[in-house]
């Protein structure tokens, strides 16, 4: 399997960072990928314009923990400017790349962080 | 428990016996002779073929000259499917087959479909079973070939070779038709009753490196008679019905391995059934919301299919990996097409049991204590993953 995957990559996949949920996050998100059932739901604490903390759920194959779990590294302590520009391809960068058929993992997890983001926004907009 | 290597994948490959190494070894670099040349080095190489051959045969209950070897079971599959369907074009043009063979079978028919062929992909119950009723329904007057797999790869489940292939030599009978029956006996050899003229079939398909042979090596079994059209020209090889020079080793270790793995059979069928119920016994006590795959009985001595419910395959194939232990799955991450097994979607489980599946295939070499550390090993993993699901309805 590392042949396909970085050791990062592996290392993320089966020691992933940050599990769990946050029920008063200030953005939620989740998302299925419908090409192989990857699941995953990502909640969000901003605190001064940075996000504080993340926190996610994820069911799905290697490449959907890895994402997962690096995209949360990437988002805590990061500026809200920062995290919006968060994409598939800084998900792929931070984990050193991931084998052509896992490339939809790492659209998944910058996907959720989209919806997260929106959320947290609209949240704030809110009456 | 401190870590071992336990290899649980034996469906999808084996290593080389030392047996079948030793006897192979020669003929790389000593008796190298091309079995066509006429000297005495090479006249040793062609005697080692022959005897092979005999040995294959007597196996198989068959003549040596209906034995040709192959490159492995796809060669052997597509030789067999394309060889007689096209050498029986002017008989008619359809082919039965199961929707659960290996991609070996399928792909050869969906390919043969380009050329004016049309197959009927039987579906099978829920256990994978095919009913020789079903069979003989699809049954037409175009029928040329029926090609029904004799155990299946992922899930195991042992087809009735013998009673489909005793309705096809009654219905071809008062058709007045010949209906060739072939099997793809792959995951068969060292388990199941590999003789020709008890299952009643005119063509089979082995392949070396499931038995403790080497990788390249196969065989293919069609019986005199059988409408053939050969698929490899180029030589004399195999009385010209596959071309090319001899894989000597490889022919050499094809037979040596088959001859073992016959002849060791009895004794490994009853071991490794009793590792294969433990684990199927075990496993859910342990694990629980966890699903056996295919039929409980009817099965091969040495697989395991088992899905848990909400966890994804590759992961639980990493942890394991890790652990020390090699599997496989079913799941579409874990295949390059990213679909998920059309054996487990053709049993109509739908996708999220499929991706959940976990294939364990034991071995000769496998031991009460390798399945101990299984036991141990395998439910961490899948709680460990449950937990990081959205939808895990208990922790732990």
């Amino acid at each position: 399997m590392s042949m396909y995957y970085s050791e990062l990559a592996l290392d993320h996949a089966e020691n992933p960072r940050n599990v769990g949920t946050i029920p008063d996050a200030d953005g939620a998100g989740a998302e299925m990928n419908p090409v192989c059932g990857d699941l995953l739901t990502l909640f969000i604490k901003v605190q001064d314009n940075r996000v504080a903390d993340a926190k996610y759920k994820v069911q799905g194959c290697l490449g959907a923990v890895a994402a997962s779990s690096i995209l949360t590294e990437l988002l805590i302590g990061s500026s809200l400017e920062e995290a919006e520009r968060l994409d598939h391809q800084s998900v792929l960068d931070a984990l050193g790349g991931l084998p052509a058929s896992k490339l939809h993992s790492a659209a998944l997890a910058a996907g959720v962080l989209k919806k997260a983001l929106a959320d947290y926004r609209s949240k704030r907009n809110a009456p | 428990m401190p870590q071992r290597f336990v290899y649980l994948d034996h469906a999808a490959t084996t290593a080389v016996r030392p047996e079948a190494l030793e006897a192979m070894l020669p003929y790389f670099s000593e008796r190298f002779g091309n079995p066509s040349s006429m000297y005495r080095l090479a006249q040793e190489a062609r005697k080692a073929v022959d005897e092979a051959r005999l040995t294959v045969a007597n196996i198989l209950g068959c003549r040596a000259n209906e034995v040709i070897f192959t490159s492995g079971g796809s060669e052997s599959d597509n030789t067999a499917i394309k060889g007689i369907a096209l050498a029986s074009r002017q008989w008619g043009n359809h082919i039965i087959t199961s929707a659960i063979e290996h991609h070996a079978v399928l792909h050869t028919c969906q390919f043969l479909e380009n050329f004016g062929f049309e197959v009927t992909y039987l579906p099978v119950d829920s256990y994978g079973l095919v009913d020789p009723k079903a069979v003989e329904a699809a049954v037409t007057e175009r029928t040329v070939l029926v090609s029904i797999m004799y155990a299946n790869n992922e899930i195991g489940t042992v087809e009735p070779i013998a009673e489909i292939a005793d309705m096809l030599k009654v219905k071809g009978k008062r058709m007045g038709r010949n209906l060739v029956f072939h099997t793809d006996a792959v995951q068969g050899a060292g388990a199941l009753d590999l003789n020709v003229d008890h299952l009643g079939v005119d063509s089979l398909s082995l392949s070396s490196h499931k038995f403790y042979g080497p990788k390249g090596a196969g065989v293919l079994y069609v019986r005199r008679g059988t409408p053939f059209m050969p698929q490899q020209q180029g030589g004399a090889q195999e009385r010209y019905r596959r071309a090319g020079t001899e894989n000597t080793p490889g022919i050499v270790g094809t037979a040596v391995a088959l001859r073992l793995a016959v002849e060791e059979q009895e004794d490994v069928r009853l071991r490794l059934t009793g590792l294969r119920d433990r684990i199927i016994q075990e496993v859910p006590k342990r694990i629980e919301r966890t699903r056996l795959n295919g039929h409980p009985t009817q099965r091969l001595p040495n697989n395991v299919n088992l899905s848990f419910e909400s966890v994804e395959g590759e992961p639980v194939l990493l942890g394991l990996d890790f652990a020390g232990i090699c599997a496989s799955s079913g799941s579409a991450c874990t295949s390059a097409s990213l679909e998920p097994s059309h054996v487990l979607t053709a049993l109509g489980l739908p996708a999220d049991i499929a991706h959940a599946s976990l294939r364990l295939t034991l071995g000769r070499e496998n031991t009460t204590e390798d399945v101990d550390y299984l036991l141990e090993t395998l439910p961490d993993i899948v709680t460990r993953l449950r937990n990081l699901s959205p939808l895990a309805r208990t922790a732990g």
